[in-house]
This record gives structure tokens, sequence and C-alpha cells, in this order.
């Protein structure tokens, strides 16, 4: 056979295929359009954050300046009190929260009556699906100083009323408590099912060699949930640069600014209430790059030691 | 679970112990989990001048409808509401429709390309550009002030196509090769065999993206300027959080539902716009747990 038939009989068996999956390329036509000009064009738009970006001008003509927007971000005092303030509300999570939905999973598996270990369920996983807005309105209505429950039952008690909301001790307490709250019980979906998968007969095998039930608990259950604690732990170690911006804007005022501001409500109000948008991108792509790093690190660092990564 | 032969071993008094322990606990959590709700209900069904006496409102001496008939009578509440069902249900059905087709693609064999495509995908939730490259896309697109921006720039996501396609892989191929016998054409087995399978499936990501839609705030926070289009959230935030206190933005403004309203008023708004997500969460819970974790863990 010739070169020139054979690229023929190619060209022709492509057109075929096209063809016979044209269906399927229709099919995943838009969703691939939107990951092009959702995910994508935003991923080259980053290159903003080395010019001097100018609407009028828009990306291609705008003046490219290098590092200065990095350089100005390193150089600000700011920097580093949102930075600052950052690890600080990440790593009283990473410690008071993260550890709890273990527990609370562990202790959940451990209710024989079945009727209200789903009640039970059902009550903790409702607060995830309220949104910020409702949850902080319920945390001002608790916790404020003239007519929150919280200041009640302190002065019943005998104890001053607490300015909560506007005090910056209380601030990061605050954020986590109500992340706990919030997301607690949802955070356990993923460890009840992967207890659920747990072969019952290394229960009664443990139970035969004398377990009780906090020993089974140690030995059978904690082991076969290791592999989802250790992927979850990555993928929060990977989003440690994010707080949740609604969260934070909603609870942040003029009183608690100084411990509050972090690198999403500072991206927001710098780049979109100032529109200034090739410093801010900076900020956000510092953001995102220490992100990823984390996440390769984490990754890198539990095959390391023998267990299975994300990626 | 583990009820068998072997539990008739007598359990031993810390077993015993521990067991009541835990219980006490549990019931404990679940009265922190549901007393801010309980709470929330009963100041809103209080009279205002009850509510200002203060005093732990428990349990009211009056109920009153008053805060409720008010918010229903006001315009601009249910106007967001409006705009919230719009953005819930249109959202819900275009997301489910884009990210079905796309993971049912990506989940077949035959499709040429899908490894490279898959890791592109995976490669966005990854990798986050930050806020302002998003807002530039949107506004280039001509999008602020229009709904559509609170639907379109987040219909779909890597994590939710990943999950998806987790769920596809697990339909056999035998079953579309069968119909296809039968005299199918891939259009018709798309209708007639996949999506009415994945019925199950696509109730759980819908509700998921259904609550989300409904409780859409940082993009509006972005995107709406105009106070006629408005979600729920974004009045909800004007109504609850003392504009004078937070950050500006969007909200400062404008409060447009005349002055601050009173505690029992805004607890009202609170309990409606909840609403909806107690109405779907008994469906909501038959299906997530197996939502979430399709391929989830694996992945």
């Amino acid at each position: 056979m010739s070169l020139r038939i054979r690229l023929k009989n190619k060209l022709l068996s492509e057109g075929k295929l096209l063809r016979r999956d044209l269906f399927l390329y229709l099919l995943v036509f838009p969703g691939l359009l939107y990951f092009l000009v959702f995910k994508y064009i935003p991923m080259w738009g980053v290159l903003i954050a080395f010019q001097n970006y100018s609407p009028y001008l828009g990306f291609l003509h705008s003046e490219w300046v290098g590092l200065e927007h990095f350089q100005r971000l390193f150089s600000n005092a700011e920097f580093y009190r949102i930075f600052r303030n950052t690890m600080a509300i990440n790593l009283l999570s990473l410690i008071f929260f993260f550890p709890l939905p273990i527990i609370l999973s562990l202790m959940m598996n451990e209710l024989r009556l079945q009727w209200f270990k789903k009640t039970i369920q059902s009550i903790v996983y409702l607060p995830h699906f309220l949104s910020w807005v409702v949850i902080v309105g319920m945390s001002f209505l608790m916790l404020s100083q003239s007519e929150g429950v919280i200041n009640q039952l302190l002065v019943a008690f005998g104890f001053e009323k607490i300015d909560f909301l506007t005090n910056p001790d209380y601030f990061w307490l605050l954020l986590t408590l109500q992340s706990i709250w919030k997301e607690v019980g949802w955070g356990t979906v993923l460890f009840l099912a992967a207890i659920a998968s747990v072969d019952t007969q290394q229960y009664e095998a443990a139970k035969l060699d004398g377990a009780g039930r906090l020993r089974q608990m140690w030995h059978v259950t904690l082991p076969a949930i290791r592999n989802v604690i250790i992927i979850l732990l990555i993928l929060r170690i990977g989003h440690i640069m994010d707080v949740g911006f609604e969260q934070v804007y909603l609870m942040m005022n003029g009183a608690v600014s100084e411990v509050a501001e972090v690198f999403d409500t500072y991206v927001y109000r710098v780049g979109i209430l100032q529109a200034q948008f090739s410093y801010s991108t900076a900020v956000g792509l510092f953001k995102s790059v220490i992100g990823v790093a984390l996440v390769v690190f984490a990754n890198w660092l539990a095959k390391k030691f023998g267990e299975d990564g994300v990626y | 679970m583990r009820e068998s032969s072997v539990s008739t071993i007598k359990e031993s008094r810390l077993d015993r112990l521990f067991g009541a322990l835990n219980v006490t606990v549990l019931l404990f959590v679940g009265a922190i989990c549901l007393f801010p709700f309980y709470y929330v209900f009963v100041i809103s069904f209080t009279t205002p001048e009850e509510y200002r006496q203060g005093g732990l409102l428990l349990f009211p001496e009056t109920w009153t409808l008053v805060s409720y008939k008010y918010l229903l009578s006001t315009s601009t509440f249910l106007r967001a509401s409006g705009v919230s069902a719009f953005l819930a249900i249109v959202g819900t059905l275009c997301s489910l429709l884009i990210t079905s087709s796309l993971s049912y693609g990506l989940s077949r064999k035959r499709m040429r390309g899908r490894k490279q495509l898959m890791f592109l995908i995976l490669l966005t939730t990854l990798f986050n550009p930050g806020i302002i490259p998003g807002y530039l896309v949107v506004k280039e697109l001509g999008m602020i002030d229009s709904l559509w921006s609170l639907i379109i720039p987040v219909m779909t996501s890597g994590w939710y196509v990943l999950l998806m396609k987790g769920f596809f892989d697990s339909i056999p191929v035998g079953l579309e090769e069968a119909a296809r016998i039968d005299g199918c054409n891939d259009m018709s087995v798309w209708f007639r065999i996949i999506l009415p399978l994945s019925l199950p499936s696509l109730a759980a990501f819908g509700l998921f993206y259904a609550v989300s839609y409904w409780n859409t705030f940082f993009n509006a926070v972005l995107f709406i300027n105009d106070t006629a289009k408005w979600p729920l959230q974004i009045l909800l935030q004007n109504m609850l959080i003392d504009s004078s206190t937070s950050m500006g933005g969007a909200a400062a403004s404008d409060t447009s539902m005349g002055s601050i309203p009173s505690e029992t008023k805004k607890m009202a708004a609170v309990i409606i716009s909840t609403i909806p997500i107690l109405l779907v969460y008994p469906f909501l819970q038959k299906h997530f747990a197996k939502g979430a974790m399709v391929g989830s863990v694996k992945e």
C-alpha cells in the first residue's frame, strides 16, 4: 500500500469514527467549553499579575512589569498581618476542627439503636446546608451583648457580659466555633461510609480475643479509616491559605479588622472595590501557588510513609 | 451491625459505662446542633414588645404571626425569594445537564482523548487562579448584573464531574450494546437507558446544586449591583447584619426594607429562607451519602 492510500484510509476511518461518536462529542462539548472559559482562561489570566493591567488596553496591550506587584506585596506590612490571620485561623481549625468529625463518627458508630443513630445523623448534618448569612445572623442573635442567650446565661451564673462580636480577642475562636457547628456533622459522612465498609468478621475476631468496645475501636475501626483520614488531611493542608470568604466577610467589622483580614477578603477589597486588578491577582496567585505546593508536598509525604495519596 | 452469635458474650462493665457515656455526649451534641434552630424559631413568633423586654425567651407568652405577615407583604422580600427560586430551579437544571452529559461522555471508553481531558479537568481542582481573573472573564462576557452570572460561572466543577463519571463508569457497556442491537441510536440510548438509570444519582447531585444556588451569596456580592436582582441571601445580609459595621460592598448603601427591622422580623426571615432547605432535606438525606461517596474516596 502506498503512503497516500494509507493516509487516505486513515483519514476516512477518522472521519467515520468521528461520525460514529458524533453524539458523544456533542454531549461533552458544552461541558468542555465551560472548563475552557471559566477555568482555563482564568488560569491564563493570572498572567496579569505580571502586568499593569488596564481594562481599556486589555490583556494583550497592557504593559508588562515583571515581579513589581509581588515586591509591593512582600514589602507591605499588611501582607504579614494577613498572612498571620490566615495561618492562625487555619491552624486553629486544623487543631480543633479536624479531629472532631473522626471522633464523632467513631462515637456514632458505637450506637446500637439504629433509629437513634439515624436521628442523631439527621440532626448533626443539618447545619451544613445553611448559608453563612443565616449562620452569622443566628450567631448575632445568640451572642449579642444586650439580649444574646449566651450573655443572659453568663449573667445568670454571675459573670460579666462579654462583647463577643466586636472583641478582637474572641474573633478567631468565634470563627472556629462557627465552622465546627456548621461542618462537624457533615464531616462524618465520609468516615461513617468508610467505617461501614469494614469487614464485620474483624470485630468478631477481636471480640473473641477479648477486646472490649474501646479496644475494637482502636485496633479495628481506626486503622480501617486511616486512609480516609490521610486523604482528607492532605486536602485540608492544601487549603491552609483559604479561609471561607463569606464567613469572614460577614463577621468582619471595624473593631476586629486587624485580626479579621485574610487573603480572600483582601483580594476582594483591593481587587474588586479598588479595581487594582494586577496587584490583587498577584496576591491571589501567591496564595494559590502556596496551596498547590502544600498539596503536592503533603501527598509526597503520605506516599513516602506508605499511604495512598490523593493524586 | 455487629450483632451476631459472638455478642452473646456478656459486655463488660467498662463497655456498658462507655455506651452510656457515648449516648449522653451524643445527645448533648445533638442538642447543641438543634438549639439555635429552636431559638430562632421561637423568636420569630414572639411579639417585638416581648422580645424587647428581654429575658430568656425559651417559650414566649404570646405567639404571633406579625413578623411573618410583615415579611410576606414586603415586595422586596418576595422579589428576592423569587430570584433565589429562579436560581435554584434553572441553575440546578443547567448544572445537571452539563455535568451529566460531560461526565457520561468521559466515562465511555470509545471516546478518544478522554484520558487527556480527564487530566485537564483534574488539574482545575488543584490550581485555583483566584477571584480576580474569574471576575474579569465574567465582566468581559458582559454578564455583570445578569442573573446568569450567578449560574453559568458555577455550573459545574471538576469534583462533581469526577464523582459523576465514577457513577457512569459503573453502568456496564453491555447494557448499551444490547439497546443498540434493539435499534437504539446513541441519542435514544442516552435518553431512554442512561438518564432513567441515573435518576437516583441525578437526584443527589440536583439537591446539592439546588441548596448551593439557594445559598448563593458571594457571587451575588461580586456580580449583582442592581437591587431588583438581589437574591435572598444578600437581602438577608442587609437585614441581619448591621450594614454600618460590615465591610461594605453591595449591601451598605441601600437597605430598601425601610428602617432596620426588629429582631423578631429578622428571625422570621431566617426561618422563611430556611424552609425550602428543610423541605428538601428528607430527600437529600436519603441520597447524599451515596452522592458524596461515589468514587470520592478512591479518586
